[in-house]
């Protein structure tokens, strides 16, 4: 087993990594500051991905469709919390599931009954289309690359708008004490929409990112949101750190389980069922990851008791 | 008479009448889809065991509908192929006979129940439903990637297994006993809600401190509930494999979680027959609704939204009002 | 002095900078009524959580019939037999207040075993035995079948107190049991809890002046976590100590 594919393995679980942060940071902002459990965020990471294939194709531009992802997203976002989600901050978190997978059936279908049942193409632009040489000897695809790239410099920016923006105040401030911020004046409702919408742009385009190497079709952001919840569940709600921390781990974890443990099992049985056992094996072990989490941690490496 | 006492014996007559109404009428189509709101409400009356009595939003209880499924699947393939499930430690063959197939699907949905309700049960509120949430996702995957049953592709049974007496194949007769299981469950269930034990599982969904002020511990109340409701909502899944002569990693699909849980909702969460008429409501959406256009499920997620928003005691609610039983 | 039920000797806890108990000691004997009285935020509260079970101490030790409960959870003291009632009435709101008590009962009587799956628990005669006789000590018969949500609060404090009977403890923690009653209500509680002290003794907390002095043998004092004074309610009304400290304060309400 060569180092370099263990390398270029590792930076698979970081571009997966980083990825599910954009997810999750979104997720435990909105759980943070509205205490609401969206399951509809995945709806949004469809609809970045569905609005970046559209824009593509029609304008042959990868960063217009980018663009375009992070507008519709937001957008969406911004019209169901108006209209949706305001109702549901007072309601327990029953009724939020409910509400919140209610919008996911008319989002998911509705998608189905304007694009089809097939999925759609988003091409990886030229430019960044082959490999790039990094040290070594590895030979990485460029793309990756620029997502690992894109999803650090996002979550940059969320850290530096958290620490050092007006808004990032009363969002912290919003995290401890709900009532609080309404009593000193700051527009809640604004503020609500603001978040949700920001939380949706995220979200999107990560589906778009990730809309060029998988496929853009209906129900693509399902699997990656219970993903995210797994690592909210690892990192501990409310907490963009432990959101950082719990992508990483669970992308490194996945990637790598996925890897090693086949070859591992090929050590003491054939290659057939090692394969089978191994890949089994893989696909829970973030599972098991979060349950070891949560026998010594039950809210998570940074939630708070 | 109370008037929800009314309704569910209004309930359950509609559900036998409809068959056997299409029993006369040669409409052997209806009486599959009567059996399916049966199997439906069963896995419904299973959750809202743990979610309506217990309170506990579990969104992964998929993964019992499908551990009963595969459960029902394996052994059966198995008695198909007549060749033995293991042989080391102990020679265990298939079985094409149903209640062999039921009492193991229960047994091992209780199981898994149990040890997933161990570890879910550690946390609470938004952690525990997306804890359960994953738990159903992790089953969902491993079933895919495990070969030998199908994975992705699912595993067809082309034999219906039998039932000592009755011919099986006959959908009247299969659907009689899938009735008469949702009778003996709701009769279960509805004992176990009036006793020591459904009073102390209420205690706690309603007040933790107050049930350790008198000395319960709120953590084994709610395993054993979560245990229970696993085990029912297997049953229904080995009877739905049945029915289907068909089992697939879709039954653990967080999608099947979800709606099982709308059944409970659209009937009324907490009322023993919520489930029953949540889901002869589903079916009843997905006949009627799904013959008007394929995309229905928006229709369904409107629906849905609504009754979260306006109605949220469901069906029952809205007919009977908000009179609960207090005996 | 008969050997104390309930013996906290020297409790100290403390959150970062805020010390919330410091070195407090108290006793309780069969019979008597001991209660605890101070100025909001003396750390009353903390107190009787660590009593009960629901915070540690970071020092200090509980002892409680003759036997060390510090490292026992609440559960486990609660089936020892100590009660305790809550300053915010803590109640199943959608129950009945029969089925309240009965739940209350079905503590006392400890174990579900197999039948308690199966014999309905409103029917059962020895659990509506102990609830009825609960109901009827603090009076609120006509209300058995009243939804607690529909309690007027004085109502809710009275169930508060029933539920604590059901358990049958050998000791009462009560926490404000008066908090929000009227002249009338704390006047049939003070009558009632009077009657209570034979049956086990009572720890009281509570800011109702009037009913501390009829009731109490013993008054504590607690300010700013520590006891102050510790005596008969002439002693502690005669302390100077305590004067200034708190009844100072209360006289110029």
């Amino acid at each position: 087993m060569s180092l370099i594919l263990l390398i270029e393995q590792v930076l698979n679980g970081l571009q997966f990594g980083v990825m599910l942060f954009l997810m999750a940071a979104g997720l435990t902002l909105i759980f943070g500051v509205m205490g609401l459990i969206n399951l509809a965020h995945g709806s949004f990471y469809m609809i970045g991905a569905f609005a970046a294939a559209a824009t593509a194709a029609a304008t042959g531009s990868f960063l217009l469709a980018l663009v375009a992802s992070l507008v519709a997203a937001a957008a969406a976002g911004a019209i169901v919390e108006m209209t949706v989600i305001r109702r549901l901050y007072t309601r327990d978190h029953l009724d939020q599931v409910l509400a919140t997978f209610a919008l996911i059936l008319i989002f998911s279908e509705g998608t189905r009954w304007m694009f089809g049942s097939f999925p759609l193409f988003l091409e990886i632009p030229e430019y960044l289309s082959g490999p790039i040489r990094l040290p070594f000897g590895i030979e990485y695809p460029q793309y990756r690359l620029a997502i690992i790239a894109v999803g650090l410099i996002v979550a940059g920016g969320l850290f530096a708008l958290i620490a050092k923006t007006r808004i990032g105040i009363q969002i912290r401030a919003g995290e401890s004490d709900r009532e609080m911020i309404a009593a000193l004046g700051v527009d809640i409702s604004k503020l609500y929409t603001f978040v949700f919408a920001l939380g949706a742009a995220l979200a999107g385009i990560a589906g778009a990112l990730i809309g060029a190497i998988q496929s853009v079709q209906v129900g693509m952001g399902e699997p990656v949101l219970i993903l995210a919840f797994v690592v909210i569940v690892i990192g501990g709600i409310g907490s963009i750190k432990g959101a950082l921390l719990g992508a990483l781990l669970v992308g490194l974890t996945d990637t790598l389980a996925g890897f090693l443990l086949p070859k591992a099992f090929g050590l003491i049985m054939d290659a057939a069922a090692a394969t089978s056992v191994g890949s089994s094996l893989a696909s829970m072990s973030i599972y098991i990851l979060m349950a070891g989490v949560l026998l010594f941690k039950p809210t998570g490496l940074f939630g708070s008791t | 008479m109370r008037k929800e006492t009314v309704l569910n014996a209004f309930v359950l007559f509609v559900l036998l009448a409809v068959p056997l109404w299409a029993l006369q009428a040669d409409e052997p189509f209806i009486i599959t889809l009567a059996t399916k709101a049966v199997i439906f409400a069963i896995a419904g009356v299973g959750l809202n065991f743990a979610l309506g009595l217990g309170g506990l939003v579990s969104l992964g209880h998929a993964a019992f509908f499908g551990i009963g499924g595969y459960t029902m699947g394996i052994l059966a393939s198995h008695a198909q192929s007549y060749s033995a499930v293991i042989e080391w430690p102990i020679v265990i063959e298939g079985t094409s006979s149903m209640p062999i197939i039921w009492l193991t699907a229960v047994l091992f949905s209780g199981v898994f129940a149990l040890i997933i309700g161990a570890l879910s049960l550690r946390t609470s509120g938004v952690y525990f439903i997306m804890i359960t949430l994953a738990f159903g996702q992790m089953l969902f995957f491993f079933m895919i990637s495990w070969p030998t049953y199908g994975g992705e592709d699912g595993l067809v049974i082309y034999v219906r297994n039998g039932f000592p007496g009755l011919n099986t194949l006959d959908p009247i007769q299969f659907f009689g006993i899938c009735f008469a299981l949702l009778c003996l469950v709701l009769l279960v269930v509805s004992r176990i809600a009036k006793s020591s034990f459904g009073l102390a599982l209420g205690g706690a969904r309603q007040n933790e401190e107050r049930m350790q002020a008198i000395g319960m511990v709120p953590y084994r109340l709610y395993l054993i509930a979560f245990t229970i409701s696993g085990a029912i909502t297997g049953l229904a899944g080995a009877l739905f494999a049945d029915l289907n002569r068909f089992v697939s990693p879709t039954m653990f699909s967080w999608q099947t979680s979800g709606e099982i849980m709308v059944f409970i909702i659209l009937g009324g969460m907490g009322r023993l027959f919520g489930p029953v008429v949540g889901a002869a409501l589903f079916i009843l959406l997905e006949h009627l609704l799904g013959g008007l256009s394929e995309f229905w499920h928006i229709y369904l997620g409107a629906i849905l939204l609504g009754v979260v928003l306006f109605a949220r005691g469901g069906l029952i609610q809205l007919i009977v009002g908000r009179e609960i039983s207090h005996d | 002095m008969t050997d104390p039920i309930l013996d906290v000797r020297n409790i100290s806890k403390s959150f970062g900078a805020l010390t919330a108990s410091n070195n407090v000691s108290l006793t309780l004997v069969p019979g008597e009524i001991h209660a605890l009285i101070g100025p909001n935020g003396a750390g009353k509260s903390t107190l009787i959580k660590q009593i009960s079970g629901g915070l540690k101490p970071d020092a200090g030790a509980v002892w409680f019939d003759g036997a060390d409960v510090t490292g026992l959870t609440t559960v486990a003291r609660a089936r020892l037999g100590l009660g305790r009632t809550f300053q915010i009435s803590s109640l199943a709101m959608d129950y009945t207040v029969l089925q309240n008590l009965v739940l209350g009962a079905l503590g006392h009587q400890g174990q579900i075993g197999l039948a308690g799956f199966f014999r309905p628990a409103m029917k059962d005669p020895a659990l509506l035995e102990i609830a009825n006789d609960a109901l009827a000590q603090v009076g609120l018969e006509e209300f058995a079948n009243t939804r607690t949500s529909e309690l007027s609060h004085g109502q809710r404090r009275q169930l508060e107190v029933a539920m604590a009977l059901t358990l049958s403890p050998k000791v009462f923690l009560m926490d404000e049991p008066m908090a929000g009653l009227g002249t009338e209500g704390s006047h049939r509680l003070t009558g009632f809890l009077d009657e209570l002290r034979h049956k086990a003794p009572i720890l009281l907390v509570e800011h109702d002046m009037d009913a501390v002095f009829a009731l109490a043998d013993r008054i504590s004092v607690l300010v700013y976590g520590e006891v102050v004074a510790t005596g008969t309610a002439d002693e502690i009304r005669s302390d100077p100590v305590v004067r200034t400290a708190y009844l100072g304060e209360e006289d110029a309400r």
